[in-house]
């Protein structure tokens, strides 16, 4: 294992010769230094004259162009730029300082023994004992049983509050599972525009069109943020020959009506919302991550970090024309969670 | 000649030969260079002009007949408003073949050509007509307008518009800077990625709206510094 060549122990090298910096030795670049740490003060004064200054003479509603950053507000730009010249040069100006002309020479100062001497300890100890006998501690057992379950159970509040917080795991779970898509009476829930909330006929739709689609029962919701959240939808139009052929495209057609085909808007991966709809590609992309799903083969991930397709939505027309879903979503949208099956 | 001569070892010779050569390859091209046909526009059978503009100019990428190509889409069916669109914010003619045409400020052909292409086009088949001047500069309602955009044309064109990436090199184009018609064309015609927005989805009043919106974003003055290119939390969050 030892190389012979190498000697049994390392000398200490010590640290090595000092050596003297251009200011240390030439006065002429001593006062050199000193000009320049002048200099940086020099600036500095003259930038905070500037900021007040301007502060008083420029009108705070006056534009400007400024190279780079285009027509902006001319105040806030020389407030802003005066302000850092300001500091800057305070900043610069002090470190040139410690670095040309402050003494650089290594000092070591020792640091001295961390545990006290005998006598001390002795009188500490005494001082502690001193103070237990004079508040009777030791003599009065109530006091200190009494005194230690107060302040023992005084953390329990914040331990209650934190677990209350947490909420009942089974209905938290059964929210994760639920949309206000999900139909309760045996009705089919319609489709409505997002904005607008007005319902779908299918004929509107046209070939390439996208609608921002919500459920009908969104205004009966007492928590419209909430249900939104989950619920969002993106309805869109392909000509029926643009699936694809295979079980994936065909499942999708099946589930749609006509080539409309409906999809939840929320990401597989973290749950923002997949919006970039390219109608000639036909994918969709979620601005987040970039995960892209092909629409033509049921909304298969086909680039990103995200895991599963967009969740369908399975949709009809009902008696007079308007789209409708009659069911909820097949299985949870949105991001993965453990309890989740796959 | 003799002057000449003499100067011909002169340190400027050798720049003013290489001018004139120039000069020369330069004037022969321009005599010879093939020039794009243009077909008269001075009669009044505007689908006739139109045909003739679109077969010197079109057919290569679109087909004879406009049924398309492998180099460009078929143009039946897709209105008159598609080519005021494409043509008139510069997209068409393609400059140079890539993922996406993009917006040229210096348009290839006058109103009344473009007019005439879309004549042709859409005698093709119907498809969405030039929208009026009065429909498409109507008084509409900014924040109506702006809650529409943020839930139909924000994921890609950006809350304040100011455009974003889409997938493989195709980009939201900024909207600042575009004519009211031309937004309005591109929502109900649905150029290239984006998805069509026709008047069964978003009516005439909020896309007048949606358009009113945009305006106010563009003209509204900048109180803060450095807007970062409105990108919003993101890019201003790097910066702080």
């Amino acid at each position: 294992m030892s190389d012979p060549r190498l000697p049994a122990t390392f000398e200490n090298p010590g640290l090595p010769p000092h050596v003297h910096r251009a200011a240390d030795t030439d006065p002429r670049a001593a006062k050199r230094a000193e000009r320049q740490v002048a200099g940086l003060f020099t600036l500095s004064i003259l930038s905070t004259i500037g900021f007040i200054v301007s502060y008083f003479a420029v009108k705070n509603d006056t534009e400007a162009f400024i190279p780079f950053i285009g027509t902006t507000n001319l105040l806030n730009v020389l407030l802003g730029v005066f302000l850092a010249l300001a500091l800057l040069g305070i900043g610069f100006g002090a470190v040139h300082w410690a670095k040309t002309l402050m003494p650089d020479e290594e000092v070591v100062e020792e640091r001295h023994p961390i545990r006290s001497d005998d006598e001390s300890r002795a009188k500490a100890v005494g001082l502690l004992e001193a103070g237990a006998e004079s508040a009777q501690l030791n003599r009065r057992p109530l006091l200190k049983a009494t005194a230690g379950t107060a302040l023992g159970l005084f953390a329990l509040p914040l331990g209650v509050q934190l677990a209350g917080s947490l909420g009942n795991p089974t209905k938290a779970l059964d929210e994760l599972k639920s949309t206000i898509w999900d139909v309760k009476d045996g009705k089919p829930i319609r489709l409505v525009r997002d904005v607008e909330r007005t319902p779908i006929k299918a004929a509107d739709v046209s070939i390439g069109a996208v609608f921002h689609v919500l459920p009908e029962t969104i205004k009966e919701s007492h928590h419209v943020l909430e249900d939104k959240a989950k619920a969002a939808v993106l309805l869109m139009r392909l000509h029926p020959n643009d699936f694809a052929a295979d079980d994936l495209g065909k499942k999708a057609k099946s589930w749609g009506y006509e080539g409309i085909v409906a999809y939840s808007k929320i990401c597989t991966h973290v749950g923002c919302p997949v919006g970039l709809y390219e109608q000639q590609t036909h994918h969709l992309l979620c601005p987040c991550h970039q995960s892209t799903f092909d629409v033509t083969r049921d909304c298969e991930v086909i680039f990103g970090p995200a895991k599963r397709p967009l969740p369908q939505l399975k949709i009809t027309v009902d008696a007079e024309g308007y789209l409708v879903a009659p069911q909820g979503f097949a299985e949870p949208v949105g991001p993965s969670y453990w309890e989740r099956k796959k | 000649m003799n002057a000449l001569a003499a100067r011909r070892r002169h340190p400027a010779a050798i720049a003013l030969l290489l001018f004139l050569g120039l000069a020369l390859v330069g004037a022969t091209y321009s005599l010879f260079a093939p020039k794009p046909a243009q077909a008269a526009v001075a009669t009044a059978d505007k689908v006739a002009d139109g045909k003739a503009l679109f077969q010197a100019n079109c057919a290569t990428c679109h087909g004879i007949s406009a049924e398309g190509t492998k180099s460009g889409p078929t143009l039946i069916g897709v209105g008159a408003a598609a080519v005021d669109f494409q043509v008139g914010t510069g997209r068409m003619p393609l400059s140079a073949p890539n993922v996406q045409a993009p917006r040229i400020e210096q348009v290839k052909y006058s109103q009344e050509q473009i007019e005439a292409m879309g004549a042709f086009v859409a005698s093709l088949a119907p498809g969405p007509a030039v929208p009026d001047k009065a429909t498409v500069e109507a008084e509409g309602d900014v924040a109506l307008g702006g809650e529409l955009f943020r839930v139909n044309c924000s994921m890609c064109h950006n809350f304040a518009g100011s455009g974003g990436a889409l997938t493989r090199g195709k980009y939201a184009p900024a909207l600042y800077g575009v004519e009211a018609k031309h937004i309005y064309e591109a929502m109900i015609t649905g150029p290239q990625s984006m998805p069509v927005f026709d008047d069964k989805n978003i009516d005439a009043k909020g896309k007048a709206s949606i358009i009113s919106y945009l305006k106010t974003v563009e003209t509204q003055p900048n109180v803060g510094g450095m807007n970062l290119g409105n990108m919003g939390p993101v890019s201003e969050g790097m910066f702080i």
